[in-house]
Order: structure tokens, then sequence, then C-alpha cells
């Protein structure tokens, strides 16, 4: 929608796409952050009203998680956002991508923050936590 | 691996902004890419087949497009290569216009973005495999739900074309709220004159089976194939047996409100809602009958002279197959009252909605006819209405335009005047939206020959003054106070979802709106379907609507769904989960947390109980892909893989 009534928006995103948040793997994110990603946005369909039924509800708390993971892998949490927006809901889109943009222009290039073994010690953490017993 | 890249450069729309000449030159230079050029517009015909060229003249093996959104070619270009000989989901789009020309004005950082996106494309499509769909038989029968206008007309056009269709109506009669209507709008022609034909024609219909007092109880499924559970609500009285002859209603003492009349008048605690009413069945409503309040009763069961009475009845649940559903459940007026202190919350018994109104100038309401105002029964002579009462209001959270209101105002204040010649109509108005064909004129008229007199503004507020209302509101165009001495005020109340429109979409697995109006798959191109496959709207519940758009809406579903159970069989994306089942270690985290309950358990050769995905039913989310901790189950089009590549491309 965005797109479609032609919003302008900062050209430092790029997107993945992915059929539903629920098929997002924090494991995925973290090796964005490995491979030099100053920051990292997910955005699907609000809960409560997914297109998949309930497979943002999953997302939700893996995400969750991995938020609050974030520094113990020595990498700032602003650098990765949630957020819910709707395919109807353009201009919310475009603001989304302005805010977050400008939040990790502040933040500044990622450079050393994430130790190299950063990945060895999520693979195991993240795993195990973001695929427990996940019923909603 | 032989790639070739296709940029696209929309006209302008992409080329305005990105240089689709070093897309081009930087797209050749990637690995394994043997072929790139720019075309004018790919969608085309002459742009389709320089591809299918490219594809047969070079061996291409595996494409990227970069063009518009998925969303508007995908299939398109899927059905090109697929023409060429390829695979179709050999074949990666790239969206740079909605993701890039359109929404950058720097050509260079345009520029630089969509080779960064063509860069993930390409990666993604080398790691791509053929995939195949596989099909599906449909049932070729129809489940409508809702039996006003909408769900009618539906009904009656899909099964003139020979498919079985259930009606499934929660009420205990169809017609709706147009069955309420006196006259409409802009012809005057009598509502039930033209209505009462169709539902006799839907109750006698070969292929249409009439389920009243039913409602939706559970969906499963999808597209060709549902599973319905429908909820026969017990009305205590033998279908089969009733003959209809309101014996029963006239000698019930048990005192009931009066829906089908909107509240003016009062009704039995068996009745039929209106002599009109099909099927002609009476029906009765435990909350309201002696018998099941005080335990003691039973006059209608020693009164029926058909047997027909059962007070043992109960709720029956019945399962029946689909293979598509329209979804006709309509509007209630928005509850005034709590939100309008001010016109008196429903405190004064002669400030009335226009649907009571509307039954109050009905020959088959409750005084036949004759307009007599709630509190007295006198005749009103002075009669104001107010428009937007619950609609284009943000103050009450109703900011929607409920698109008749203006309409049917014109309508009611001409029928006042026929009904009362010595009348005399106001109208408080916003501003008169009468888009419609003959509409514009017929507001005039009401205005010009039936002397309505139209004040532009909002009422402030309504009291009692010696047995009448004082209607106080603002004249803007003159600028003045107004105060009206009123025997009636008709307020156009807005239109809101049903009853429980939320809780049905959850069934059914399609979305809707902040108002519980059901949302279209794409408000122009997709008007009738649901995000959900195999499930149509029609009429007001997708949002307000009057009946020439309610029956053409109809007919556009009615046509979607023949066309769609035209087909024996349906195919099904091959876009779907599939578990390595030498590698699955049994856990069925998978699951756990799959929606559609897509994984079943299956026992290999040697006794090993492994998961295993049922194509038809996987819809391809990718959730049990991210649960599985041995990573073995795996989204077909969306892998780790795939995803992994596309990240390292693009942070190259
Ligand atoms: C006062 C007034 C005057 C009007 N005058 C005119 C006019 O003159 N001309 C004109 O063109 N339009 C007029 N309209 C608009 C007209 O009423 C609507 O366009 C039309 O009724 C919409 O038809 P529908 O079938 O979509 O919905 P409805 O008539 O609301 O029918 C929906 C049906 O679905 C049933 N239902 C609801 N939920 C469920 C469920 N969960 N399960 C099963 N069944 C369910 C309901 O019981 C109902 O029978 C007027 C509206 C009002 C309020
Ligand atoms: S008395 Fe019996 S037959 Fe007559 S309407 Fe009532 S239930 Fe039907
Ligand atoms: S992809 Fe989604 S629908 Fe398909 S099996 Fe996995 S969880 Fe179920």
């Amino acid at each position: 929608m965005a797109g479609t009534a032609r919003m302008k928006q900062p050209g430092d995103l790029r997107v993945i796409r992915l059929p539903c948040t629920g098929r997002v793997n924090p494991l995925l994110i973290l090796k964005a952050f490995m491979e030099g990603a100053d920051g990292v946005l997910v955005s699907g369909c609000h809960p409560g009203d997914c297109h998949y039924n309930v497979g943002n509800y999953h997302a939700r708390r893996r995400l969750e998680l991995l938020q609050r993971m974030l520094p113990a892998f020595g990498i700032d949490p602003g650098r990765f956002h949630y957020t819910w927006v709707s395919a109807s809901e353009g201009s919310r889109w475009a603001g989304v991508v302005s805010d977050f943009t400008r939040r990790i222009e502040a933040l500044g290039k990622i450079g050393a923050e994430v130790p190299a073994n950063a990945l060895a010690k999520a693979e195991q953490t993240a795993m195990t936590d973001a695929t427990g017993k996940t019923t909603s | 691996m032989r790639i070739g890249v296709f940029v696209c450069e929309c006209g302008t729309n992409i080329a305005a902004t990105v240089s689709t000449g070093k897309v081009v030159d930087a797209a050749l230079s990637m690995r394994d890419v043997l072929h790139a050029e720019s075309i004018q517009y790919t969608c085309s015909d002459p742009g389709q087949r320089a591809v299918i060229d490219a594809i047969q003249k070079k061996g291409l093996t595996r494409v990227v497009i970069a063009s518009c959104s998925p969303r508007m070619h995908e299939n398109t270009f899927r059905r090109t290569v697929g023409r060429a000989g390829l695979n179709a989901y050999m074949m990666e789009m790239v969206n740079i216009r909605e993701h890039c020309s359109w929404i950058h004005s720097d050509i260079d950082e345009a520029t630089d973005k969509a080779i960064d996106l063509m860069q993930k494309g390409v990666a993604r499509v080398r790691r791509q495999v053929p995939l195949h769909s596989t099909t599906v038989p449909v049932t070729k029968r129809v489940l409508v739900v809702g039996g006003g206008v909408a769900g009618i007309q539906a009904a009656l056009d899909i099964a003139d074309a020979g498919l079985p269709v259930t009606l499934v109506e929660r009420g205990p009669s169809i017609g709706g709220n147009m069955a309420r209507l006196d006259k409409t709008f802009p012809t005057l022609d009598c509502s039930s004159c033209i209505l009462t034909p169709r539902m006799v024609e839907a109750a006698q219909h070969e292929n249409i089976e009439l389920m009243v007092s039913s409602e939706v109880e559970q969906v499963r499924g999808y597209i060709g194939n549902f599973d319905v559970d429908i909820r026969r609500k017990a009305t205590c009285v033998d279908a089969e047996k009733c003959t209809g002859c309101m014996i029963c209603q006239e000698k019930c003492p048990g005192k009931a409100p009066d829906e089908f009349n909107a509240g003016v008048g009062q009704s039995k605690a068996i009745s039929i809602p209106f002599p009109q009413a099909v099927p002609l069945v009476a029906a009765l409503r435990k909350e309201h009958c002696r018998l099941f309040i005080k335990g003691k009763c039973s006059v209608c069961k020693k009164v029926c002279p058909a047997d027909a009475i059962d007070y043992e009845q109960e709720d029956r649940i019945e399962t029946e197959k689909f293979g598509a559903i329209v979804v006709a459940t309509g509007y209630e007026l928005f509850d005034w009252r709590e939100s309008y202190p001010d016109y008196g919350g429903g405190q004064y018994p002669d400030v009335v909605t226009a649907l009571q109104y509307e039954r109050m100038l009905s020959a088959s309401g409750p005084n036949g006819g004759h307009v007599q105002r709630p509190s007295d029964g006198k005749e009103p002579k002075n009669v104001v209405f107010i428009s937007c009462v619950g609609s284009r209001d943000e103050s009450v959270g109703r900011p929607l335009c409920c698109s008749v209101g203006c309409m049917y105002i014109a309508k009611q204040a001409i029928l006042t005047k026929e009904h009362i010649p010595d009348s005399q109509s106001y109208v408080f108005y916003i501003d008169i939206r009468a888009g419609g064909k003959g509409y514009e004129e017929f507001t005039r008229r009401a205005q010009r020959d039936f002397g309505a007199i139209y004040l532009r503004g909002r009422v402030g507020k309504i009291y009692p003054s010696n047995g009448n209302l004082v209607v106080m509101g603002t004249d803007t165009l003159s600028a003045e106070q107004v105060e009206i001495d009123a025997d009636l005020v008709v307020l156009a109340t807005g239109f809101a979802a049903a009853e429980g429109a939320g809780e049905l979409a959850r069934k059914l697995n399609i979305s809707y709106d902040q108002y519980e109006f059901f949302s279209e798959s794409h408000p122009k191109l997709r008007p009738v379907e649901t995000t959900t496959g195999g499930v149509f709207l029609a009429g007001a519940c997708q949002g307000p609507k009057d009946i020439p758009d309610t029956v053409a809406q109809a007919s556009a579903s009615a046509a979607k769904v023949i066309g769609l159970l035209s087909r024996g069989e349906l195919e099904t994306s091959p876009m779907v989960a599939a578990v390595n089942q030498m590698r699955c270690t049994g856990c069925f985290k998978c699951r756990d947390v799959c929606p559609y309950g897509a994984i079943e358990a299956v026992e290999l050769r040697d006794g090993r109980e492994v998961a295993n995905v049922i194509d038809s039913l996987c819809q391809g989310c990718g959730v049990c892909n991210v649960a599985c901790p041995p990573a073995v189950i795996s989204l077909k089009g969306y892998t780790d893989g795939q995803l992994i590549a596309e990240t390292m491309e693009l942070l190259r």
C-alpha cells in the first residue's frame, strides 16, 4: 500500500519476503547482525488478524524473547524492532520505516559490537527457548 | 545453471527513478547469470514473448524478473515461464517498483537498491527447486450464510446454475432488513412486493435447502472442501408439521418484543415473525415463554391443530460439506442510545429510528400503515429527521458514512407527506450524499414536490415540552439557531455490522475492519473475494450498501462461486512444508504449532513415528519450520537455505 500510494521512504531498508511472521526464525535475525546488518525490522499482520490464523502469535513470543536476549550477545536491543502493520496501512508503514531508519542512524554502524562467537552461543540458547512449547 | 534476468521499465514507472541499464549490467556480473535485458512492459504480450524467446534460445533454467509487486504479477510470470517449458516456480520476482522506484526519488539511491534486490533474487532463485502443485477434488455444494436480499440473490443465482445451495439464516425467516422496508428509493416500489416473490422462489427452488433458525458453528477445511457444522436451534415447533395457521400466536399469553417490527408494538413468545415469512412456520422464544420461565402454560401445544409443538426439542448440529461459502450477514443499526444522551438516550418514546419509522409507515406494520406516534397514538404533523446519528461522527467513534441515510430520509419525507397530507417534514443534514442513478433527482423531489424543509446542520439537543419535543439545532447556512416543535423525531442511525460478525469472521478465517465489516481481498480488483480462498462476500456485511449495490455484489459473488466450482479439481499451492523423515525425531513440536492441523504422525518401516505434512491442508505459513528443533521440516520456496542466502547477499 505504501508503495502503491508512492509514499516516500528512506532508502536504507531491504525487504526479505516471507509468507508469515511465523516463518521468522530468530536465528535468521542474529545471522543478519553477524553479517553486519545495522538494524533488523520485522513486520507482519496485527495479532488477531493473522492471514494464517495464529502465525503472528508464535512470532510475537519468539521475537519478544529475542529482543530481551540481544544484550546477552552484545547487540544493542535498539537495533531490532518488531511491529504489526497491515497491508492497508500504507502511511503507518512509511512512518515505521522512517522512524526505524532514524533510530539506526543515531546508533551508527554496528561495527565490532557483535562478538564472533555470538551465533554459536545464540544457536544454543535461542533455539531451545524459541521452540519450546508454543501453544497460544 | 543458466539464469536469465529481465528488468522491467514499466514505462517510466520504474525507468524514471531506476537506471535499468545499470541494473542489467550489474546482473550480468552475478554468478550464473548469462542473460540480462530490460523490457519496456514485461507483463505485456510482447514483453512476455521476449522472456519466452530468451528462455528458449539461450536454454535458461531459472529466471529473475525485476518489476512490480509479486501480488500484482507473480501468477502472470509463472505462467509465462511455464509456457516456455520451465517449471513455474523457477521464476523469482524482485519488486523494484513498489519497493524502489515509487518510494524513492534519488536515482542513484534507487538504482543501488534495485541492484541489491536483484542480487537477493538471483541468490534465491539459485536455490530454488521445481515445485509441483497437487490437485484436490471440489465439493460442488455451496453454503450461503445470511438470508437477506444479498443471500437470497446469491443463492438463487448459484442454484439456477445447477449447484445445490444451503442457505443458513439465524432468524426464523429469510428476508433480512429489506423485508422490513415499506417502499424503496428512488423508485418507491413496494419492498415486499419485489422481495416476497424472491423469498418464495428461494424456498421452492429444487436446488436450495433453507435452514432458518440456524447458525454456523464451526468451519474446517479449505477452498473446495469445507466441513461446516451448522447449529439448528431448537424452536419447539416441528417445521414439517406446522401449517402456519398462527393460532398458537393468537392464543399465546406470553408477551415478547417484536423484533421484526424493530420493537414497535409487541409480539408473542410463540410467533410467526411476519405474515409473508418464509418459511411460514412458528418459532418459540424460550426466554419469553411462560412454560420455560414459570413452568406453567402449554397453551400453544393445546391449541395447535397440527400437533406441531414439541417442548423437548433440542439444538442439533449438522455437518455438511461445501466447496464454497458466500457470507451475506448484512447489518444492524448502530445502537445510538448511549452515545447520544442529548437526544434523550432512548428515554423519549417519540424519538424513533428510521427502521422503526419504516415499520410505522408500512401497510404490514403494527398499525396497518396509519402513522401513529408511540407515546399517545396521535398522528404526527411535524416530523423532524436527523441524519448521521452514529455515522460521520468522530466524537462517538463512528466516522463512516452509512451511504443510504440521506436517501431513505428523503424517501421517508416523501412517504410522510403521502400518508399525512397536512404534515411538514424537516431534515437536518450534514450534506446530501446522493451518488446513485436517479438519486440526486429523488432528493430534489422530496424538497420541491413534497415540501420537505432541509436544514444544514447538526442537532444539539432534543427535550420534551408540552407533550411534544423541541429540537434545537443550528442552520449553518444562515448561521441561525433553529428550534422546531416536533411531534415525532426520526433518527437516521448508522450501519453497524451484524451481531457476532467478528466471531463468524474468525470461524471463517477472514479479515474484518474496526467496525467488524468483512474485508474484501482487494478494494478494486477483488471486491467480492476474501483473503481466504473459497469464501466470498455479498451485501452490507462488507460495508454499508443500498439494495442495488447489494444485489449486484451478490450476483458477482455467485458468478465467482460458479466459476470456481465449474472445475472438477483445484490446484493447491506447492509452497507447503515438507519433512525430512529420515532425520525427524518424532517430537511433534510442528504438530503443536500448526494452525491448520496439517501435520500427522506416520509410522516408518522401521517402526519409528515421524511427522508428515498433509499437503492439501498445509497453507504454507512456515510456523513449523521455525519450531522444529533439528530443523528438518522446511517450507518449500522459503527454505532456511534461501532465506540465509538472501540475507547474506544483502549484507555483502
Ligand atoms: C431505514 C432504512 C431504510 C432503507 N431503505 C432503503 C431503500 O429504500 N432502498 C435501498 O436500496 N436500500 C435501503 N436500505 C438499505 C437496505 O436495507 C440494505 O441495502 C439491504 O437490506 C442489505 O441487504 P443484506 O442482505 O446485505 O443485509 P440484511 O438485510 O441485513 O440481511 C442479512 C441477513 O443475515 C442474517 N444474519 C446475520 N448474521 C447471521 C449469522 N451469523 N448467521 C446466519 N444469518 C445471519 C440476518 O438475520 C439477516 O436476515 C435501507 C436501510 C435502512 C436502515
Ligand atoms: S399453531 Fe401449530 S401449526 Fe399453527 S402456526 Fe402454531 S405451531 Fe404452526
Ligand atoms: S507450514 Fe504452516 S500450515 Fe503448513 S504444516 Fe507448517 S505450520 Fe502447518
